[in-house]
């Protein structure tokens, strides 16, 4: 797969990224300054972590305006694998690929921790090879990770079954005490309508070797890979036929 | 031509930062402060563009950039033309 990982000022998980999907995952792997205006020949763009335009203004809100984000948006419009991660399901939020907002943690901490995210369903590339209702360990950084959406837009995340995580105990119980920042619905990660973009606080980038000592992420990322590649042989077959 | 663009939450959004700063108000002594919310003001002066002009800037970037609509609502200020 052709993987493209946007690098904007301030985004610092990029080379994360870079370094699991090439030599973990061993996928093609090229990385794109913000300023580029095309995506070029692509499979897979993901929106890294970090702190674009250091979080001025809000989480997001600038780099939704890069350049290369003219062609993200058409990109995703026409079907192509948009995935966001922390900085990342931020800057798609304010650009309005997802629904919702995220906001300050309710705690007003910076949280820097691993939690635990119960899979919630498995229609999307990220969770297909996964269980509904597994439990996967992850680490997240962050200091505005709390989800909101209004009544309607959760209503919509609900009944279109868009969410793929959700913040819950080591044994899937769904508690306060599991939310690590206050999410409406303790959500951790979602999916659009067409469930070709996704977004996710937790970062399954920095849990996918076992030097780091937890591999759970790699599950997601693998799951990711699988489904694309799935689709791409399917398409080709459609085309050959 | 000078602006003022107030952003703020919008008041079904939980404000935890300003809740937080209601609690260092009770610290300092002062009780009775029932709710704190805090905001953002933007002070914008423009190159010699007149209020038509302006105004529909103004409600652009305050919509588009400025605020976020799912959380934020914003007023946009005109200062009278010297």
């Amino acid at each position: 797969m052709k993987v493209k990982v946007v690098v904007f000022p301030g985004s610092n998980c990029d080379h994360d990224t870079e370094h699991v999907f090439r030599n973990v995952l061993k996928q093609d792997v090229e990385m794109l300054w913000h300023k580029e205006v095309s995506l070029g020949d692509c499979d897979l763009v993901i929106l890294p972590g970090g702190f674009s335009y250091g979080d001025y203004l809000r989480t997001g809100a600038m780099a939704r305006y890069s350049p290369v984000m003219k062609a993200v948006e058409q990109f995703a419009n026409d079907g192509g694998t948009v995935f966001g991660i922390c900085n990342g399901f931020q800057v798609l939020c304010e650009a309005g690929l997802l629904p919702g907002a995220l906001m300050r943690n309710a705690c007003l901490q910076f949280r820097c921790m691993h939690v635990h995210v119960r899979v919630e369903t498995t229609r999307s590339p990220l969770t297909h090879d996964l269980m509904q209702g597994q439990v996967l360990r992850v680490p997240i950084a962050h200091g505005d990770g709390n989800y909101f959406a209004d009544h309607t837009t959760l209503n919509d995340l609900i009944d279109n079954d868009c969410i793929l995580f959700r913040y819950s105990t080591p044994d899937a119980l769904i508690l306060n005490d599991a939310n690590p920042n206050g999410s409406i619905y303790n959500i951790g990660g979602i999916c659009n309508k067409t469930r070709n973009v996704f977004g996710l606080m937790p970062h399954p980038e920095r849990a996918s070797e076992e030097a780091v000592g937890c591999t759970d992420g790699r599950l997601m990322l693998q799951s990711l890979i699988r489904s694309l590649e799935k689709d791409k042989l399917h398409s080709e077959r459609l085309v050959t036929a | 031509m000078k602006a003022k663009i107030t952003v703020r939450l919008k008041k079904t959004v939980h404000d935890p930062q300003g809740e937080a700063i209601r609690e260092a108000f009770e610290h300092m002594g002062y009780t009775g402060v029932a709710s704190v919310r805090q905001g953002k003001v933007f002070d914008i002066e423009f190159e010699g563009a007149g209020r038509t002009e302006a105004q529909p800037v103004l409600e652009d970037v305050a919509r588009k950039i400025l605020a976020n609509p799912i959380i934020e609502e914003y007023v946009i200020d005109l200062e009278e033309e010297s």
